[in-house]
């Protein structure tokens, strides 16, 4: 192949990526940015959802695309109950604390992690995709499954995007991120909010393991990565800004996918890591953020 | 903290090596063995304690420098064939050096940025090592031959693979950074960094540096996690890349948590509860995570100051 089209497959690699990952750092934000809290077992959670995702569509047998589309919507919601215990058991009791909730967070972690050990095994499983449909470019084939992830994420993305912006339960989550004690002060349930948005950041990180583990199997240390990635495109973005999430997703898959294609991956793990540690130290509202009050 | 006189906690600390040096002859070797490993690692917890418990900066990122002493002394040894005092003191430069350059860097943060930014100076630490691996043997890591681990003295030689002369050295390391720690939180200095985890601003305020206060201690904290590194890779001849993943960073967190957060015993008391637990523990299951994981949770919930925090706050408020 010669160094376009293989740049092509590369780009279109990096933009899957992309997409898995703005869904799974959007969640991250969302609670960071709302509740002031940095929930580190949010890998945990995509791990949740993507062995979740095997568990269901094993269970239902028939046409793969009814047991693809039967994970779609539940593992998140069981994924989405779970966060919400979690937070009203531990991260309620803690008021918060942004240091205690890390600890906590690390806690359900090895909790989580060790639970799909015990119930799903050290394996890694695979998830037939819904449909196997291949798209002829000239110089190769491309799967469609995984244009239509890229799409599937896009509508997600274009959609929590209107609950913020145009709805109610937008504005009570904007005006709790503003200001808690004044949304209190204004009958907000800041409490509630905060529990849900919590199960939400969960559930974005679900639909996104459940997109992706027809690609990539389902294992119960896939966490880390999705993990650290979303961390890099939250800080890149700047906390608890959606546009920045979207552009640092896209910018971090992309270059993600076009370093590894032609370097090795640990050195573009290296690489990412280290730039993203001085963005931080430099420039710790992010690249697209603005200073923080 | 009230005043005291100081002949208390000196003389409840040598009571404490004390009793660990008889504990050396009554103990069945396998406690024994398991001894000496804690009392390394609860060195390394008390380099984590140093910045986590009297500063109050919550690092993520302490495998690093773990990790430092450990290659430092290994590779030294094992790829220079330097001796055991030299392997050592590379390890412990090792450290200092990256405690140095990484406080410079990370203290420009605060809170849970200072959190992430270790986390992830760790985690390109320990991919570094990974990629390196036809040095540092990656995530299979190197076994130190059991010739090159001997102490030359003089005329005589410590064979540090003999279980005696490795509880023993254990020993006089914990013993040694215990008393060292104690005579720095005992210290001016330390009641100026007991000041800036209370309220950075107002030491500020009052005349003091505190960035260059918070420097210090970062180089303190790395050097201490490092000799312990160093002393694990002469004394139980195994480096690997493990040490330096994200778990042996919660780890020292989890130990001084449990222990007690700003006390000099805490480490100890800490690494040796949680090693106990999970060896008990995995006698009935192999799902040790799962117990680290709710022994986390439970502590940050129900015991936020750890056991001896609890013993102090209720009866013995001299403890250090």
């Amino acid at each position: 192949m010669h160094f376009g089209p293989h740049l092509l497959l590369a780009a279109l690699e990096g933009l899957v990526t992309s997409a898995v990952l703005a869904l799974t750092a959007l969640g991250l934000s969302l609670v960071f940015g709302v509740m002031r809290v940095v929930n580190v077992a949010h890998g945990e959670f995509f791990m949740l959802g993507a062995v979740l995702a095997w568990a269901i569509s094993t269970a239902i047998s028939g046409h793969p695309a009814i047991g693809f589309l039967a994970a779609l919507v539940l593992a998140p919601l069981i994924v989405g109950a779970i966060a919400l215990v979690a937070e009203r058991l531990v991260l309620r009791r803690l008021n918060y604390n942004p240091e205690a909730t890390i600890v906590a967070t690390i806690g359900m972690l090895y909790i989580i992690q060790q639970l799909a050990l015990t119930f799903y095994g050290p394996e890694a499983r695979p998830v037939e995709p819904p449909f196997s449909y291949r798209i002829l470019l000239p110089w190769f084939g491309y799967s469609g499954y995984k244009l239509s992830v890229i799409a599937a994420s896009a509508l997600l993305l274009v959609a929590t995007w209107l609950v913020l912006t145009r709805t109610r339960i937008g504005l009570v989550m904007r005006a709790t991120q503003y200001d808690s004690e004044t949304a209190q002060a204004f009958g907000i349930p800041v409490d509630r909010v905060y529990g849900g948005v919590f199960a939400l950041g969960a559930m974005l990180a679900a639909i996104a393991a459940v997109l992706i583990v027809p690609i990539s199997q389902a294992h119960y240390l896939m966490g880390q990565d999705p993990l650290l990635l979303s961390f890099i495109v939250v800080i890149i973005g700047g906390l608890g800004s959606l546009r920045g999430t979207v552009v640092a997703a896209v910018l971090i898959g992309l270059s993600d996918g076009i370093i590894s294609v032609f370097f090795s991956p640990t050195l573009a793990k290296i690489i990412a890591t280290f730039l993203v540690a001085m963005v931080l130290v430099f420039r710790p509202q992010g690249l697209f953020g603005t200073e923080s009050r | 903290m009230t005043e005291a006189s100081p002949a208390k906690p000196y003389a409840l600390h040598l009571g404490v090596i004390a009793l660990l040096f008889a504990l050396s002859f009554v103990l069945p070797d396998y406690h024994h063995g398991l001894l000496a490993r804690i009392m390394v690692l609860a060195v390394f917890a008390m380099g984590y304690n140093m910045l986590f418990g009297y500063v109050g900066l919550l690092s993520l990122g302490h495998a690093m420098f773990f990790s430092a002493g450990l290659y430092g002394a290994g590779l030294t040894v094992y790829h220079l064939g330097w001796n055991v005092p030299a392997a050592f003191a590379a390890g412990l430069a090792c450290g200092a050096l990256l405690a140095l350059v990484i406080g410079l860097l990370a203290l420009r943060t605060t809170g849970v940025a200072f959190m992430i930014v270790t986390m992830m100076f760790a985690q390109v630490f320990y991919l570094v090592i990974l990629y390196f691996a036809s040095w540092t043997g990656g995530d299979q890591g190197l076994v130190v031959q059991q010739a090159a681990r001997v102490l030359v003295l003089g005329s005589g030689s410590l064979d540090l693979t003999n279980p005696t002369v490795r509880y023993m050295s254990a020993l006089a390391l914990f013993s040694i950074v215990l008393l060292v720690t104690l005579a720095i939180v005992r210290s001016r200095y330390g009641r100026v960094l007991v000041a800036i985890r209370e309220n950075e601003e107002r030491t500020k305020m009052l005349g003091y540096d505190t960035f260059s206060n918070k420097l210090i201690a970062v180089v303190v904290s790395g050097t201490i996690c490092a000799a312990s590194g160093a002393a694990y890779a002469l004394l139980f001849g195994y480096v690997g890349s493990s040490f330096a993943s994200v778990q042996y960073s919660i780890l020292p967190l989890l130990w001084v948590l449990l222990g007690g957060a700003a006390t000099t015993l805490g480490p100890l008391i800490g690494t040796l509860f949680m090693y106990y637990v999970i060896d008990i523990t995995s006698g009935f299951t192999s799902a040790y995570l799962l117990i680290v994981g709710i022994a986390l949770i439970l502590l940050v919930l129900f015991f936020p100051k750890g056991i001896l925090g609890s013993i102090r706050q209720r009866w013995l408020g001299w403890l250090p």
